[in-house]
């Protein structure tokens, strides 16, 4: 008995931290710019396809196994030096100011061209990389192994959204940052330099979009078309947890993750309905998520 | 006097219907077929439209639009009810009467928020529907072939008169839309898109006005529903989901929110650029239809509707 | 600014009535055999079905039309006719697929639409087919109830249905000795899966009573997430694990599953399992039971048609052909096959639908994987025999399929007018192994 409640906690915080790490991206671009990023899931393939071409260019030159880590940080980070400027400068500032709506329209079409652009790039066939994933063991718990790999999302994820965490509570720039997310218009009249803000952060949003994608990449084979579900569960996560909320994305991770792991062990047909089932709950009642916050209202 | 008469709105959409439903005669059918597609398609744009007036952008008329097709499947397989026309009218009630119940759950929210939670409604819709076996789950189910007042046409005529039929109802609908727009609720609208505490102050509703344009939004994306299921003989959970409500969001930002017409010329476009993007790159048509979206949303940002409006009132100066 | 606008408005829509023209007026070329292809292009079924089955098609129609193809199949393209394919892809659900099926029909006025993979396809285009009169292969998807639930009469499915894949696996489980006193299952949460799973857990069943079954689990289609999965089932500890799963999500479950020792632990069988080994290659476990939905790869029989096709395969793509390509090789050759029996029987004209369609019904044809019978649905459903194999590593570490053991038609495929469902609970009545 302790032993399944203990299966299903640390299965549930994998998922969940592979879920947090999906979303934090996501979360964030909207919380400064306002943008429900569809194409962070593109960018999330981008990141784990990148990944793919990279790790074996570095086993091939025979460097020391830890250092992939590094590889799998660098092949991120590439695609998203890459990706803001075309994205961001080119494409989505033309809209600022607009409907936001219409913004979200972009970044669909922006979605489905990054689709045809993988193909295009990397063709159809599947790529792997396993090998990192080899990299840390596996551990035993009871009777059941767990890949230390998969473990170690768990500290990724905290990792990642400790960091950001920091950065936005604990220095200038971060309360820049809280600055412009509050109110761009004054925060502009006070000397920030929003345009730099907004870059900044998209850089951030598609930084976190393309870790997501490049750490799962030894989880699974990468192909075409693996964008799709990270959109949808992304989405609920952020809808879950409130709007543009780090600590909102920590609960709505958590809440999905476990209620699907306590769902696959005890109650397996309510597995796939689960998600929605906590969507429509929280829409129903906080229909801002649970960390929604207050909003002036412009007269 | 021939003057006052072009610009009545009712003189105008008969001489449309009429044009399109003689044109219909001599086009190819797989044109007819599109053409029907893309007044499914445009009639929830028409919805979007709607809301937009009030200053709001629904990310979620997949919602609608799966409960009309549903709604019409159903009637269709369960209750063996295939009056296309009756199916559709239903459809328009039945799915208002549901956005009448979620309408005040939204109304609160505007803007991208709005956006987001429409959307997260539609999913909510997609995973029930996939859960539910005993209608098709993910694979859908097919509909009975439809009838038009007891009578079963051959199928050689099936889509033309389908295509008929969507047309005296769509041009209804229209007509209706115009006259609500130029009513007080509807002027409301385009004044909350200004500014809704300014509304408020002033002792109207904003909420009201944005209940009451849900729900026509949901009726119409019910309507547009059953009209795509009818057509297209087949309904799935592909109808609740977020691809599908980006194409509604397009087509209505494409059309512009200052005229009607425009929005089924959208959908039209929209159609074609699919379909034949898909016929001669099959492999990147994604790619083609993505390019297409940002160009058009670049280029015209206010709509195809503003030039119609340019055009008009050019001609009315004259 | 506004000029530009205009100009680019008016530039775009006289390109789309343009290509609209041209699709228009280069439908009524008709001298050679003009098909649709719809399969996969993009989305997550592309790279496991859609491209590869494609890849095998594109072959065949060239060497084809090039008459380099063996007996029986030495005529040039069609019966003489130089086959044209326009390929469609078959992302975007049932209801989209409907309605590029009437493009396909009605504008560019194809003969013959060879298609889908997915289930739901299936179940939607058949209806359409017979109101448009369109002659439609259905190549590849799994769902008996295409007609067992109705009849078509110019629609034809060249490739058994998956009742079969799940029937052979249970029996050759009993067969080899496995331990099958508790099974559980892995199956995608949709048609194919619940299917396969229901196929697969009563036939077993129905032959060992005694069994158990722990978990069903059913995870949502291309969530690609199994930790939790892998967990429970390892839990359970059943003897037997059964999975469905393709593509990218069985990749992956593979993947995840193999560092954490269930192929150890456990037999597992994949109902369908051949299809990623070109792929994962030697990642790929050994000791797993697979069936390939008919004898087709690495458990293709010893043929000259067999070994032709392979090698033609294997020279092009520089990759073995796995089930994929197999099945829609196998429409083409029914399709073929039926034309040129309507032609011997009309005098040598092109015939029409209803010609082919009479000679389709009932035809019986040799494909790389075996014997294809259209016995059932009245001669509109095939079957064709099946093999069950296990893999192992040969000694440079390349996974093999060995243990063999190959089912007739008539053994693992329901008779003529019963459905697969009611086949597999009444105990496999009539069952000629």
């Amino acid at each position: 008995m302790i032993d399944e409640i203990l299966t299903i906690i640390l299965d549930g915080a994998i998922y969940a931290s592979w879920l947090f790490i999906v979303a934090l991206g996501l979360t964030f671009v909207f919380g400064v710019l306002k943008i429900l990023n569809i194409a962070h899931g593109g960018i999330y393939a981008l990141g784990a396809y990148s990944t793919a071409t990279l790790v074996p260019i570095f086993y091939s030159l025979g460097m020391p196994d830890q250092l992939v880590i590094l590889t799998m940080l660098v092949s991120a980070l590439a695609v998203a030096i890459v990706i803001t400027p075309i994205m961001e400068r080119g494409i989505l500032r033309r809209f600022y100011g607009q409907d936001e709506v219409l913004i979200v329209l972009v970044t669909y079409a922006i979605y489905l061209v990054l689709e045809d652009v993988q193909k295009l790039i990397w063709g159809m066939n599947s790529l792997y990389v396993y090998e990192p994933r080899e990299l840390l063991g596996a551990l035993q718990f009871g009777s059941l192994y767990y890949v230390g790999y998969d473990l170690a999302l768990i500290g990724l994820a905290i990792f990642c959204g400790l960091l950001l965490w920091l950065f936005l509570n604990k220095t200038k720039s971060g309360k820049i940052v809280l600055a412009v997310i509050h109110n761009p218009e004054i925060s502009g009249c006070m000397g920030v330099n929003i345009n730099k803000v907004y870059l900044a952060a998209f850089f951030v949003g598609a930084f976190l979009a393309a870790l997501a994608g490049s750490f799962t990449a030894p989880l699974i084979s990468v192909q075409v078309g693996i964008s799709v579900a990270v959109v949808i569960e992304s989405f609920a996560v952020v809808i879950i947890g409130g709007l543009g909320s780090i600590p909102g994305a920590v609960i709505g991770a958590l809440i999905i993750g476990m209620a699907r792991a306590a769902c696959v062990h005890k109650l397996p047909e309510a597995e796939i309905f689960i998600m929605y089932f906590c969507m429509a709950g929280m829409l129903i009642f906080r229909p801002k998520g649970l960390f929604q916050g207050t909003q002036a209202r412009k007269i | 006097m021939p003057l006052k008469l072009l610009n009545n709105v009712i003189f105008q959409s008969i001489f449309l219907m009429s044009l399109l439903i003689v044109v219909g005669i001599f086009i190819p059918n797989w044109l007819v077929f599109v053409i029907t597609k893309a007044i499914a398609y445009g009639l929830v744009g028409l919805g979007i439209i709607t809301l937009m007036r009030g200053g709001l952008v629904s990310f979620g008329q997949g919602f609608v639009f799966g409960i009309g097709g549903y709604t019409a499947g159903l009637l269709g397989t369960q209750a063996g009810l295939t009056d296309a026309m009756l199916l559709l009218f239903i459809s328009f009630l039945f799915t208002g009467f549901i956005g009448l119940i979620i309408a005040p759950l939204l109304a609160r929210y505007r803007d991208i928020f709005f956006a987001m939670l429409s959307l997260a409604f539609s999913m909510v819709l997609y995973g029930i529907l996939i859960k539910i076996d005993a209608i098709g789950g993910s694979d859908g189910f097919v509909l009975p072939e439809s009838t038009y007042f007891g009578i079963s046409p051959s199928p050689e005529y099936a889509d033309y008169i389908l295509y008929v039929v969507s047309i005296l109802m769509t041009g209804v609908v229209s007509i209706l839309l115009r006259y609500y727009y130029n009513s007080t609720p509807g002027l409301i609208a385009l004044a909350v898109r200004e500014n809704e505490l300014r509304v408020e102050y002033l002792g109207s509703s904003a909420f009201n006005v944005t209940v009451l344009n849900f729900t026509i939004a949901a009726g119409l994306g019910g309507m547009g529903g059953a009209l795509n299921g009818i057509a297209l003989g087949h309904i799935d959970p592909e109808f609740t989901y977020w691809t599908t409500s980006g194409e509604f969001v397009f087509i209505s930002i494409l059309a512009g929110y200052l005229s009607v017409p425009a929005v089924f010329l959208a959908a039209l476009f929209l159609e074609l650029v699919r379909s034949f993007s898909g016929r001669y790159f099959p492999d990147t048509w994604q790619l083609i239809l993505g390019v297409f979206l940002i160009l058009s949303i670049i280029f015209i940002p206010s709509g195809i509707g503003s030039f119609f409006k340019q055009f008009f009132d050019k001609f009315k100066n004259k | 600014m506004k000029f530009f606008r205009h100009c680019l408005i008016l530039v775009s829509s006289m390109l789309v009535s343009l290509i609209g023209f041209i699709g228009v007026t280069s439908a009524d070329d008709h001298k050679g055999f003009k098909i649709g292809v719809v399969t996969f292009l993009s989305g997550p079924a592309a790279e496991p079905f859609g491209v590869p089955a494609w890849n095998g098609g594109k072959l065949l129609i060239k060497l084809l039309n090039e008459g380099k193809v063996p007996a029986p199949y030495n005529k040039k393209g069609f019966g003489g006719m130089e086959i044209t394919a326009i390929p469609i892809d078959e992302a975007g659900g049932a209801t989209k697929q409907v309605q590029e099926f009437r493009n396909l029909v009605q504008r560019d006025k194809v003969d013959a639409v060879l298609g889908y993979v997915s289930s739901g396809d299936c179940m939607a285009i058949p209806s359409v087919a017979d109101e448009l009169q369109a002659l439609t292969v259905l190549y590849d998807c799994g769902t008996p109830r295409v007609f067992e639930d109705a009849s078509y009469k110019y629609v034809f499915r060249t490739a058994a249905h998956a009742a079969m894949d799940n029937i052979a696996i249970a029996k050759y489980l009993i067969e080899k000795g496995h331990d099958i006193s508790s099974i559980a299952g892995i199956n995608q949460n949709y048609a194919w899966g619940k299917d396969s799973w229901k196929d697969f857990s009563v036939s077993i069943k129905k032959l060992s009573p005694n069994s158990e079954i722990k978990n069903e689990l059913f995870p949502k289609i291309f969530s690609g997430q199994y930790g939790t999965e892998i967990s429970a089932l390892m839990n359970s500890k059943a003897k037997v694990v059964h999975s469905s799963l393709w593509g990218g999500d069985l990749q992956s479950f593979i993947l995840q599953a193999k560092p954490r020792g269930l192929f150890k632990r456990t037999q597992v069988v994949f109902s369908a399992g051949d299809h990623v080994m070109p792929g994962l290659g030697k990642q790929y476990p050994e000791g797993v039971i697979l069936g390939a939905r008919g004898q087709y790869g690495m458990m293709a029989p010893d043929t000259p048609l067999n070994n032709w096709f392979y090698k033609a395969y294997m020279d092009e793509y520089g990759v073995f052909p796995a089930q994929p390509p197999y099945r829609m090789v196998q429409g083409l050759m029914g399709l073929k096959m039926a034309i040129e029996k309507a032609m011997d029987k009309n005098g040598g004209k092109k015939p029409n639908k209803d010609e082919i369609a009479e000679a389709f019904t009932g035809l019986e044809f040799e494909a790389p994987g075996g014997l294809v019978q259209m016995k059932l649905g009245n001669g509109h459903q095939a079957i064709q025999p099946h093999a069950i194999g296990k893999t192992a590593k040969d000694k440079d570490g390349n996974i093999i399929v060995t243990d063999i053991v190959r089912y007739k038609a008539s053994c693992v495929n329901p008779p003529n007018g019963i459905n697969a469902v009611d086949w597999i609970n009444a105990g496999f009545p009539g069952a000629d192994c």
